[in-house]
């Protein structure tokens, strides 16, 4: 395990770990805002939109950093990616720019209200595309269809990504980062009323986020058969799926006992979890069946420049997050934001 | 349309697009921190009323410079795998320090832009201060990548493959340093002129208005001095490209015979077939001057290089002598504004003066966007000089021109709706009582414990 290679593999999760922890929740936040109902509509809207403005920016960065250490330490495989997978990251980009601009467009549209729901409405839509592309990616990396000899994808253009499989993944990544966004926001409400509509809205998508699991597991049986058949297999992967399933019941309950806070931590740690169990049961492979981890890799020595680049970024990077989210998320929702 | 000629559209309107945006996220930032700190040492509201109109700005573009940037890494990828998979790791670095220079940029323009009254006002200042520095580096690091493409070092070829890559020596290619300076003060002077001419506007319709008198010294403050050092920086860009890049340089200049004593070119058409440069102002040995400081050093013409390896010489000629032209007019203007502030006073009550500013505001970024055109298609028909061929980088996936409709589409539209966002939110005169109520609650806040 001291390889370069598994260790920036190991930077390379963390980082999508924390997008999919933060960004994640802030797509989810716009789904949300998609599915806002009832009498607190309004309300559930703003409570989304505080929650985000401040900071969807820094957690957007995570995908950046992912893609650029991507490109740096396994420029094999990014090539691959972006060559067969194509058009789900065309579209997925696509969806980055609307949701990131149609933010702030209604941000700032104020006064007039229509143009401003067109706008939200556009955000709303982009934040449901978003998370499902970079699912279909994921679940396309696992599947053992991303195939690219000398610059050409094997199997074309759809093939790679079109499918039961890949789909399933990318809707219950989508059902992943609504239930984190709903489970966040019981936290940030104050008002009682607004976080019961969120503890409904967060036991709903949980019981969603359940059912996807077992979709995806099973359509993994033909779409990701290596998986499949890996996750059979007793390991080490058996013990994390225990501890997801774990945290999973306990963010339930704690949801159910309204303490929204272990909720909170129950929740990250479950969607955590599912990440690295997706990780391990496809190591060594980074494109399944078709290319490892070191095979992907550059040379070491610019592997450990990468390495320790990183570690010097994340030492300035972790101090401003904390003051950032201190700043923001630490019970002073009564001083307004502008 | 071909598909590589799709490719390298798609990719030139991404970047042509996002370096607007990412230009005024280097400079305003550093605007608006002078205007808060001249607002926190004089307490004149006018001050603080720019920082947050320009901050305003500054929150609207930044968001669209952050997602037009992603669709750029996506964009290498999508555009050139073969080119990321070849060079990936040599140009990895720059990209991954730019990855974490522009976390601290966003991290700490929530602080600024949603701290105002959740943070003192010196911690405040210094978030500001914080972004401006991020930005610069992110650009900085972004340009030490593209200094690569022109310049690669830090590495062997071996059988055609990149090996005993050395990241740092890549870094510190000869193109990088003088390519990001030059692109730095390109920023300052781009987004300074603008805003300059638009405030000059407004103040031309309100005339009494503090505020934009306020904004405007900043503005050309900024862009002035940025518009001056850029000759000194324009001159090593041109030497090491003299150096390094000799058939850029003839291209730039029309030249196409290598003679010692080469005149310098101002205007003029270059024609390819007839290998001449028609209708052009010669001054006699001064490119030899310029590009070696000697007037009869030799200068490589085109002639050097085989037909096929040219780039298209009348556009990258065109568009140098749009972007020299353009620099040496605002350094004339720059000149002129410090002459009559201290003969003749206040630079507001100068309405030619003001028009002046008004015609001047676009063309800093025609000058920075030209200029853009010049480093990319003068490497042209490189995507990594004399190593990899942009026609063998380009992807495999066929219909590129698909995506680029697609991608021109949405950034026509995202264009029209901040420019009309930005006319609505920040190019407004404020009223007196606005300023007064911006300032008041702010000293309300502050006072808190």
């Amino acid at each position: 395990m001291h390889a370069p290679e598994m260790l920036l593999a190991l930077i390379l999760m963390g980082s999508l770990t924390l997008y999919v922890l933060l960004g994640g929740a802030d797509y989810g936040g716009g789904v949300w805002d998609l599915l806002s109902s009832g009498p607190r509509r309004q309300e559930q809207r703003e409570l989304i939109s505080n929650a985000i403005t401040p900071v969807w920016e820094a957690n957007h960065v995570w995908l950046v950093l992912v893609v650029v250490l991507l490109f740096a330490g396994f420029p094999a495989a990014f090539a691959a990616i972006t060559t067969a997978l194509n058009i789900p990251l065309t579209v997925l980009i696509i969806g980055i720019v609307m949701r990131g601009s149609s933010f702030v467009f209604r941000a700032y549209h104020t006064g007039d209200y229509r143009t401003q729901r067109r706008w939200g409405l556009t955000f709303a839509i982009a934040s449901t595309i978003t998370p499902i592309c970079l699912g279909v990616v994921v679940g396309a990396m696992s599947s053992g269809r991303v195939l690219v000899r000398d610059g050409v994808s094997v199997n074309g253009f759809l093939a790679p990504w079109l499918g039961t499989f890949p789909l399933m993944v990318g809707l219950f990544a989508l059902s992943l980062f609504v239930f984190l966004a709903a489970v966040y926001l019981t936290v940030e409400a104050r008002d009682p009323a607004l976080q019961e509509d969120f503890r409904r809205k967060a036991l709903v998508s949980g019981v969603i986020v359940a059912l996807m699991a077992i979709g995806t597991f099973l359509a993994a049986r033909t779409g990701a058969p290596d998986i499949y058949a890996g996750l059979l297999q007793p390991s080490l992967v058996w013990i994390v799926q225990g501890a997801t399933a774990a945290y999973a019941i306990g963010a339930f309950v704690a949801l159910l006992k309204r303490k929204y806070k272990v909720a909170r931590a129950a929740a990250m740690l479950q969607v955590a979890l599912i990440l690295w169990g997706w990780g391990l049961s496809q190591f060594p492979f980074f494109l399944q069946g078709e290319m490892t981890v070191s095979e992907a890799a550059a040379a070491p020595p610019v592997l450990w420049a990468l390495i320790g680049a990183t570690l010097a970024g994340l030492l300035v990077l972790f101090p401003s997050i904390l003051y950032m989210m201190q700043t923001f998320k630490a019970n002073n929702e009564d001083i307004p934001l502008h | 349309m071909s598909d590589i000629f799709a490719a390298r559209s798609q990719m030139a309107m991404s970047l042509v697009f996002h370096i607007i945006f990412a230009a005024i996220g280097v400079a305003l930032p550093l605007m608006m921190v002078i205007a808060e700190g001249l607002w926190l040492r004089t307490h004149d509201a006018a001050y603080l009323c720019v920082a947050k109109r320009w901050a305003k700005g500054t929150a609207i573009l930044f968001a669209i410079g952050a997602v037009s940037g992603t669709v750029l890494s996506f964009e290498l990828g999508l555009l050139w795998p073969r080119f990321m998979g070849f060079a990936g790791a040599a140009i990895g670095m720059p990209f991954s320090l730019e990855g974490f220079a522009f976390f601290t940029e966003a991290i700490f323009l929530g602080i600024y832009l949603y701290g105002w009254r959740r943070v003192s006002p010196g911690i405040h200042l210094l978030a500001g201060a914080i972004v401006a520095v991020s930005g610069v580096a992110s650009a900085m690091f972004v340009c030490l990548a593209n200094g690569w493409m022109n310049t690669p070092t830090g590495f062997r070829l071996v059988n055609g493959q990149l090996t005993d890559i050395n990241v740092w020596q890549a870094l510190r290619n000869p193109a990088g340093l003088p390519q990001a300076i030059h692109m730095i003060l390109a920023s300052y002077c781009a987004a300074g002129f603008a805003t300059a001419g638009i405030h000059a506007l407004l103040v031309l319709r309100d005339r009494s208005n503090r505020f934009h008198q306020c904004a405007i010294a900043i503005a050309l403050l900024v862009g002035g001095s940025a518009a001056v050092l850029q000759a000194v920086s324009g001159d090593a860009l041109a030497r090491m490209t003299a150096r390094n890049l000799p058939t850029k340089l003839a291209a730039m200049e029309g030249n196409f015979d290598t003679r010692s004593g080469a005149p310098l070119r101002i205007g003029g058409l270059p024609d390819v077939r007839t290998r001449q440069t028609k209708y052009s102002i010669e001054i006699p040995d001064g490119l030899s001057l310029l590009a070696f400081h000697s007037p009869h050093a030799t200068v490589e013409g085109l002639d050097k290089t085989p037909r096929e390896e040219w780039p298209n010489v009348l556009v990258v000629h065109i568009a140098f002598q749009i972007m020299v032209g353009i620099g040496t007019l605002l350094i004339c203007v720059s000149l002129f504004a410090v002459w009559l502030a201290w003969k003749r006073g206040p630079l507001i009550e100068r309405p030619r003066f003001l028009q002046l500013l008004v015609l001047c505001s676009p063309l800093g970024f025609v000058a920075l966007e030209s200029g853009w055109v010049v480093t990319e298609v003068g490497r042209q028909p490189w995507i990594i000089y004399h190593i990899m061929r942009t026609s063998d980088a380009v992807t495999t996936m066929p219909g590129l021109t698909t995506p680029m409709v697609l991608f021109t589409g949405l950034y026509l539209i995202l264009a029209a709706v901040v420019i009309w966002l930005m006319s609505k939110h920040v190019i407004a005169s404020p009223s007196e009582a606005e300023i007064q109520a911006v300032a008041g609650s702010e000293v309300l806040v502050h006072a808190r414990p």
